[in-house]
């Protein structure tokens, strides 16, 4: 016999860290099982949290007490703020990271939580019950853990190979082995799998890069933390530098292509068009004569460099070559050579909106093993999926976030309705209703509904509470000061005299008419602090968007409210296509909703889906 | 959580009939029916009301029946209003019913939709009714696309391609803000795509041609000297006696239509007054109008009678098509009139010829309808998607011009995609990011 808990997460990477966290906030005793405690909380491959769409997903995650934002503002380096020019429904916080900073860090807060006990074992499989159901994990040492729900979070470790040049090697990460027996656990449990690929670059010496020739792009001037409960970045901030391949390293990477493991045909899997590898841009983009590369310290005490830009699986003598012809790596030393690695995931359209496997109780999948890159999206999951194993285990409603609620819903139910042709990554414009789901805001969508199932910690609920009234009170108060046109002309205001009395919340939607400007008109307003101000003028801007929304957000929530029997014989549906019939039976999904975005999906399709619906429904109802 | 949209649909078949039958259904029911009628309705009773327009003034006599949810056949309050089968009368009770703001006209099988979400329908009767439904969108959309595909591909493709590549041109400015490939978010080539599309959307919707000219008819006069047989000619082509026929010359004084299936073409054929020079006032209106109905028809059919010579012609001036037709060829009377061989020679009086006329007519309506410029409004549907289209169009250009972020303006570029779904297929995600991958080298 074996240890027992709760719930018991596989992998210590970003999903693992925050889904172990989740967990154990929502009261599971939950073990974190990882091969090697050194190496949890990780950064495997570019030093940065954040970005477009991904920043978004580590405020939510951050909202729900989650705990990648806070790590991340204990280990950043270089806060930016991207999209400032444009509105803030589209800022992305972004930070370098330093890369052992971070995971001391994440190290350190994982071993503070109650109720979360962490264990260095290579687990080897899984132990099921007779109905399918998981119980617990084998590790290689022959021990077992069982738990009433098991979270596996194994990223690229599921049959990873390296592929460098010829070489291949087979590894989750460099220098560290794969999964190979979960993996063929998995495929014997007969879920559908495939393979995708992701590259990394070299990693250079800082002391031995030319940095006088190189652009320098520092951080902002005022970092803006991550999470709603820093109050300020401490750590000192760098800058990144910035040079840029040229016709010289074209030409060498041109005449080497075939011996890329990319252009060879020795990798089978997908990689993402997002994040092609240098020889990519060259084959595809062979009229530009330079492409920029970030120069990304990976840490203040650390000499490493993530050359952002240049991910390759050139043999290791075409990457020096090509390296050594940029401007300021002439001279440079290279700690490790880039690498492609290809693994196997699990096609998501397997997993409902809790994460967990449908058909196989208990059994939850997080991050890049459902198809996915990036930490953030990788935490979002974990956290998603730790929660709803807690909520299995401690038999509780399970928790879910819809389109309009959270990039986290955003992202689940691509996952889950569309699944993957490459690895997935967050950008805004996948969220129909990225207006409302803004990176400042996140704590106002997000953590009331957290904390009432039982995932927000006494000392964000607090904080948030403060914030949440003041802020009501302050919108209350602008909705009841209201101006006529005539009057607000008086104050110099350029507004339409359409006799229409609006009120000062109106007033700051106008593009020319900001907080102070409000202020001046109505002396008698409270004054809140920065911070209200920031959020109610923000509000205001986006509220006319948003209310044009509400009827598609209506529309959207009243198919999700209509849901689809797990049991569904599409068979015994009448009026489906073929077509219709097998994209319904592979995605299986959980709403109507969801069944109306599988791609391809016609009116007839959904409504012959609804009449079955009812008319099970009703011989159920008949029979009872 | 916001109240659902009200949706109307003319429920009846094909127009002109004699009565129509508009469904409402939806939460602007009971505020709607008080709008158009003055008065509340007693639900589940027949109602002989006029029905007024937005300007107050009366559109027909109508019968409404009100239903309350969720005894109706949607589950929602239902309206429904029986009229004269006038597609005048129909379109101009719809504009007044969509001119609420929370009511739109109805997708194919929405009503069905909204009985079966709401539960209205049991057993193999949802099941039929989804075959139904499922049968009958599939077919109106392909119909609809065939008939686009094959006249009108270029001015969809160039739309999408519009549309795409703006959307594109604003996202990549807005995900991708630290990529050195990503465009700036350069106003001017997105207000340039923008620009041409909202060109092409007005040339469309400005349009009258073939599309609803099949559906509505096209118009052919008879035309010609007093007594030379017209309307025994349009009696003799109706099969009925609808005008009236004298040996009195000038016995018809106004224009009278007749519909007729011409080689599958709808016609509408005009028979007017004679033309001659005349001081009777009410004849010299009647010429007034046969010159009018010459000038607007598609299709002249300019009536000689074999009989005796013309005096009076001003073919010239005629808009349409000319058939120039010699009547009365039973007489058996020569040299009096010139013949062409383009003149159809035939007898109103004894039909021999009036196939040949039919002929005539069939091989110039299908000459007509192949050489109109290709129309993409076939269907009202599609004429209030491209009308809300244009609406979005033009408010991201002047949001563009007004500087607007681009994560604003990109929201009314895609309710222009979004309403423009119907006819051009859906814009997803994953084609917006795939333009983007393909034009610009991202990824650092």
């Amino acid at each position: 016999m074996g240890l027992s808990f709760d719930v018991i997460v596989v992998g210590g990477g970003h999903a693992g860290c925050e889904a172990a966290a989740a967990s154990a906030r929502a009261g599971a005793r939950t073990a974190l099982i990882t091969h090697n405690l050194e190496t949890i909380g990780e950064m495997s491959c570019n030093p940065a949290i954040g970005g477009l769409g991904k920043g978004h997903l580590v405020r939510e995650i951050d909202a729900l007490d989650g705990i990648m934002a806070r790590v991340a503002d204990q280990a950043g380096i270089q806060f930016r703020m991207l999209n400032r020019s444009k509105g803030p429904a589209v800022w992305g916080p972004r930070a370098q990271i330093d890369r052992s900073l971070y995971r001391a860090a994440m190290q350190a807060e994982l071993k503070k939580i109650e109720n979360l006990e962490l264990f260095a074992e290579a687990v080897e499989d899984l132990i099921s019950a007779e109905d399918g159901s998981v119980r617990g994990v084998i590790c290689a040492s022959g021990a077992e853990y069982y738990a009433t729900a098991v979270v596996i979070t194994t990223g690229t470790f599921l049959k990873g190979v390296i592929h460098r040049g010829e070489e291949r090697i087979p590894a989750g990460r460099v220098g560290e082995a794969p999964a190979i027996a979960l993996s063929d656990r998995l495929y014997g449990m007969g879920l559908p799998m495939g393979r995708l690929k992701t590259g990394t670059p070299a990693r250079l010496d800082a002391t031995t890069i030319d940095w006088d020739v190189c652009e320098m792009q520092p951080a902002d001037d005022e970092p803006i933390p991550f999470s709603f409960l820093t109050p300020q970045i401490d750590v000192p901030q760098i800058s990144c530098g910035i040079t840029y391949t040229n016709e010289k390293t074209h030409q060498i990477i041109a005449e080497n292509l075939e011996r890329s493991s990319v252009y060879s045909g020795a990798i089978a899997g997908r990689g993402p068009r997002y994040c092609p590898s240098i020889e990519d841009k060259i084959k595809r983009f062979a009229d530009k004569s330079r492409h920029q590369i970030f120069l990304e310290p990976e840490g203040l005490e650390d000499d490493t460099v993530y050359p952002n830009g240049i991910s390759t699986s050139l043999p290791e003598d075409v990457q020096a070559g090509f390296i050594r012809t940029i401007q300021g790596l002439e001279e440079v030393r290279i700690k490790q050579f880039g690498y492609a690695i290809e693994y196997d995931y699990v096609d998501p359209r397997a997993l409902t909106s809790t994460l967990t496997v449908k058909g196989a109780k208990g059994l939850y999948l997080a991050g890049q093993i459902n198809g996915t890159t990036g930490y953030e999206e990788a935490a979002a999951q974990g956290l998603v999926a730790g929660a709803n194993a807690a909520c299995e285990a401690l038999d509780r409603p399970s928790i879910t976030f819809d389109r309009a609620e959270a990039y986290i819903g955003v992202m689940i139910d691509d996952l889950v309705t569309r699944g993957v042709t490459e690895p997935y990554r967050m950008f805004t414009s996948r969220a129909e209703y990225r207006l409302a789901l803004r990176s400042d805001n996140a704590d106002q969508r997000l953590t009331l509904k957290g904390e009432s199932v039982g995932l927000v910690g006494p000392e964000r609920a607090a904080v948030f509470h403060v914030k949440h009234s003041t802020l009501q009170n302050a919108r209350t108060e602008l909705d009841s000061r209201t101006l006529t046109p005539k009057d607000a002309s008086a104050q110099g205001w350029s507004v339409n005299q359409d006799g229409r009395r609006r009120s000062a919340m109106d007033y700051l939607a106008y593009p020319d008419i900001d907080i102070a400007t409000v202020r001046a008109a109505f002396p008698d307003l409270p004054h809140w602090g920065e911070d209200i101000d920031r959020q109610v003028a923000i509000d205001a801007q986006y509220a006319g968007y948003i209310e044009r929304q509400a009827s598609e957000v209506a529309a959207m929530r009243r198919d999700e409210s209509l849901k689809i029997p797990s049991t569904i014989d599409y068979g015994l549906v009448g009026g489906l296509s073929n077509e219709a019939r097998s994209k319904l039976e592979l995605a299986r999904p959980e709403t109507i909703g969801q069944a109306s975005r599988i791609e391809g999906m016609t009116p007839g399709a959904i409504t012959a889906v609804l009449g079955y619906i009812r008319q099970v429904g009703h011989r159920r109802s008949r029979r009872g | 959580m916001a109240e659902r949209d009200t949706i109307c649909a003319l429920a009846s078949g094909n127009l002109p009939s004699a009565i129509a039958m508009i469904r409402v259904s939806g939460p602007a029911v009971s505020e709607l029916s008080y709008r158009l009628l003055g008065k509340h309705l007693v639900p589940r009773y027949a109602t002989l009301a006029p029905l007024y327009g937005t300007d107050k003034e009366q559109i027909d006599e109508a019968v409404v029946t009100l239903f309350r949810g969720p005894a109706s056949f949607t589950g929602e309050d239902v309206l429904e209003i029986s009229i004269h089968g006038g597609p005048s009368i129909v379109e101009a009770t719809l504009d007044t019913l969509c001119e609420h703001g929370r009511v739109r006209l109805a997708e194919p099988g929405e009503f069905t939709r909204r009985a079966v979400e709401a539960g209205k329908y049991d057993l193999v009767e949802a099941e039929a009714i989804a075959d139904l439904i499922e049968a009958s969108t599939e077919a109106q959309r392909r119909q609809a696309l065939q008939q686009l595909r094959g006249v009108t591909s270029s001015v969809l493709e160039g739309w999408r391609k519009d549309l795409l590549e703006s959307l594109a041109l604003l996202e990549v400015a807005v995900d991708f803000p630290d990529e050195e490939d990503a465009p700036d978010y350069t106003h001017e080539s997105i207000i340039e795509r923008l620009e041409k599309l909202a060109a092409s959307l007005s040339e469309v919707l400005s349009d009258t041609a073939i599309g609803e000219q099949v559906r509505d008819g096209f118009r052919v006069a008879l035309v010609g000297e007093p007594n030379v047989g017209k309307s025994s000619l349009l009696n003799c082509l109706a099969g009925r006696d609808a005008a009236i026929v004298t040996d009195v010359p000038g016995t018809t004084r106004d224009a009278i239509d007749v519909r007729l299936n011409v080689g599958g073409y709808l016609v509408i054929l005009t028979d007017t007054a004679g033309l001659r020079e005349t001081v009777d006032p009410v004849e010299e209106e009647g010429v007034r109008r046969a010159r009018r109905a010459a000038v607007d028809a598609d299709i002249v059919l300019h009536i000689r009678a074999a009989d005796r010579p013309s005096a009076f012609t001003d073919a010239a001036q005629w808009g349409g098509r000319t058939i120039d037709v010699l009547n009365k060829s039973d007489l058996g009377v020569d040299n009096v009139q010139s013949v062409s061989r383009e003149t159809v020679q035939l007898s109103a009086k004894t039909n021999e010829g009036v196939d040949l006329l039919m002929g005539r007519l069939s091989i110039e309506l299908a000459s007509l309808a192949s050489k109109a410029p290709p129309s993409v409004i076939t269907r009202k549907r599609h004429r209030r998607a491209l009308q809300s289209a244009q609406v979005s169009v033009n408010d991201a250009l002047q949001g563009l011009r007004a500087g607007l972020g681009g994560e604003l303006v990109s929201e009314d570029v895609r309710r222009a995609a979004q309403a423009l779904t119907g006819l051009l297929g859906g814009i997803g995600v994953e084609e917006v990011l795939g333009e983007i991958f393909s034009s610009f080298c991202i990824g650092k």
